[in-house]
């Protein structure tokens, strides 16, 4: 097992370059000088010259990668040029907000999907099927914004079961003391009930909001896999056998069927991240995407080079943890590799 | 031609989903098409003393917080919105289609180099990318359209390399080669023509997502500046009004948005049924 996931880890070290690779001409890509960009435009032929020096930009493209790798290793994401802050501190500041959004829509989008693609497999043609067909394509055509909007509407404003869409917790609550930054879960270990619930309750409307947008990938893949599995020669042996329908469908159909579902968490999760910085504009949400939001509109180039590479590394991990759960899962994987 | 034709007919009458998307489509193009000509009022034209209207008679989708027509915004905001996603989706058909086609055709290096540029665009989550390009490119509707087909791109690729790789040692391929086709001839005139309509369905498919995406860039404050009527910057002006009951300034964007997208998933849906029965989920 352990040989496996080491191997895995160096299959993604090629990814990882590509994805430094690309941030890197992202960064030098910028329109116009970026000396001059940097100097402002009071500054004087020297002090450009100056900057260029500084920056590193007379030396030449090799040497500037390494810089720039040698930089990253430190944990140096450059700095915010409107807020003089560390781009690297507020972005570690800020990726639990993002997580606790991604991570919680996943959980929940999973928890309709799956069973909903595994009942429309086990009755095709019925109108549980139908329905599961329409609602997920109409689901995956609703942009996570436009959906987050119609829900701060209807439950904020309509009916007021909601709270304002002002960040992660209410006006009166605090932030709980803790270590990891997900404020549910530190709520819970500090034992603050009132935090914990205004934390969830902040949670809810972004979450669905995004759930909604990746029930549909996951619904017809658990759906399409199902169908495949019951319709093969193991299960009308288990059948024959006499095995009861229930341990049929979960414990011999729906195992296999899950590993396709698994390698669709990749796609999904492409979708929650992206999908995660429309919502954190909508719900004020002080994410990560937020944060490269308030950038793009000031030109501030650091933040969101160093959001375009956390996210892109975020994602490379996460693809890592499905493809060493896709192992667990399925043995068969584990010997070949 | 005829046999094509009796089951397009056969399919659409099985699926009647797929015939109420064609009806939309038609719809989308026609306003598309005609849309700055059929406005009720000028998409521009500011007046303070009909700020915030509800809908009514006059102002069907009621009027903005600087008293502009919502309808007629909408409606002269398809053309845009459209003519974004389609421009992205044809550069990521054309280089997808080609580089794809090449890589599984002639294997080796070009499809070694092809295929790391596919996991290198595949190993960033694909908004995020978009917004990366922009940013880094210049804040343009161009520079949208491009990164839109950027992030396209690895699905024609993917799909065109596996397409064109099962076809590279077919008997025809062969024939081709023996009466003395060159290489680039055979792949333009023999595989590429080949693999076109299973590239139709996924342009039909990518279709909704590319005007996902480039909406959700203008959402963001990218590419298509205001006052142009474009539906993502219509929903972000309209955000701010949700909070204080004026739910029409942002819902009627929103809806011809999901209207829109909703209708090219269902054709691609439909596309595949056509052309390729045996996907069918």
């Amino acid at each position: 097992m352990l040989r496996f996931i080491l191997k895995r880890l160096a299959a993604a070290l090629p990814t990882v370059f590509g994805v430094l690779v690309v941030t890197f001409v992202m960064a030098r890509a910028l329109p116009g000088d970026p000396a001059a960009y940097f100097a402002g435009p009071a500054a004087t032929r020297e002090a450009i010259e100056q900057i260029r020096a500084k920056l590193g930009l007379d030396k030449s493209v090799p040497e500037q990668f390494g810089i720039y790798l040698r930089d990253l290793a430190q944990g140096e994401f450059g700095k915010s040029l409107s807020t003089g802050q560390s781009v690297g501190r507020e972005l570690v500041t800020r990726l639990p907000a993002s997580l606790e959004l991604v991570l919680g829509a996943l959980l929940l989008s999973m928890a309709i999907a799956i069973p909903l693609g595994v009942l429309a497999a086990t009755r095709p043609g019925s109108w549980i099927d139908h329905t599961a067909r329409v609602v997920t394509t109409a689901g995956v055509s609703l942009p996570a914004f436009f959906t987050g909007l119609v829900l701060i509407y209807v439950f904020y404003y309509l009916l007021g079961w909601a709270p304002a869409p002002m960040g992660r917790l209410d006006a009166f609550a605090s932030a709980p003391p803790g270590l990891t930054g997900f404020y549910v879960i530190d709520a819970l270990i500090a034992g603050e009930g009132e935090t914990f619930i205004s934390a969830v309750s902040q949670l809810i409307l972004p979450i669905v909001a995004l759930a909604i947008f990746t029930l549909a990938p996951l619904a017809r893949m658990t759906r399409a896999a199902m169908l495949e599995v019951l319709a093969s020669d193991f299960i009308r042996t288990a059948r024959a056998s006499g095995l009861p329908p229930s341990m049929v469908t979960y414990r011999y159909a729906f195992r296999n069927a899950l590993l396709p579902v698994i390698t669709t968490l990749g796609m999904v999760f492409s979708f929650l991240l992206g999908g995660a910085v429309l919502v954190e504009k909508v719900f004020a949400w002080p994410g990560i995407g937020a944060f490269a939001i308030e950038a793009l509109i000031a030109s501030d180039y650091a933040p969101i080079q160093g959001f375009v590479l956390t996210m892109a590394l975020l994602y490379v991990a996460l693809n890592l943890v499905i493809d060493v759960l896709y192992g667990v899962i399925d043995p068969r994987v584990g010997l070949e590799a | 031609m005829i046999a094509l034709l009796r089951h397009m007919r056969y399919v659409l009458s099985e699926n009647p989903v797929t015939l109420l998307a064609f009806a939309l489509f038609a719809v989308l193009v026609l306003a598309a098409v005609l849309g700055p000509s059929l406005t009720p009022h000028d998409p521009l034209a500011t007046d303070s003393t009909r700020a915030l209207q509800p809908p009514s008679a006059t102002y069907w989708f009621g009027t903005d917080q600087i008293g502009r027509d919502v309808f007629s915004r909408v409606l002269v905001a398809t053309r845009l919105d459209l003519a974004i996603a389609m421009a992205a989706v044809v550069i990521a058909f054309v280089f997808g289609a080609l580089g794809g086609a090449a890589a599984g055709y002639f294997g080796g290096w070009t499809e070694r180099v092809i295929s790391r540029l596919v996991d290198t665009v595949m190993a960033f989550p694909l908004f995020v990318l978009a917004m990366g390009i922009v940013a880094s490119m210049g804040n343009t509707v161009g520079n949208i359209v491009l990164a839109t087909g950027i992030i396209n791109f690895p699905i024609y690729a993917r799909v065109a390399r596996a397409e064109a790789n099962i076809r590279r040692n077919a008997g025809f391929i062969e024939a081709a080669r023996l009466s003395g086709n060159g290489e680039a001839r055979i792949l333009l005139m023999h595989i590429v023509p080949n693999i076109l309509p299973i590239m139709a369905v996924q342009m039909s498919l990518t279709m909704g997502y590319a005007i996902l995406n480039a909406a959700g860039l203008s959402f963001i404050g990218l590419g298509v500046r205001p006052p142009t009527p474009e539906w993502g910057i219509m929903v972000a002006e309209g955000a701010a009004f949700i909070v204080s009951g004026e739910w029409w300034v942002a819902l009627f964007p929103g809806l011809a948005l999901m209207l829109a997208v909703f209708c090219f998933n269902l054709l691609g849906d439909g596309f595949r049924d056509i052309l390729d029965p045996r996907k069918r989920t």
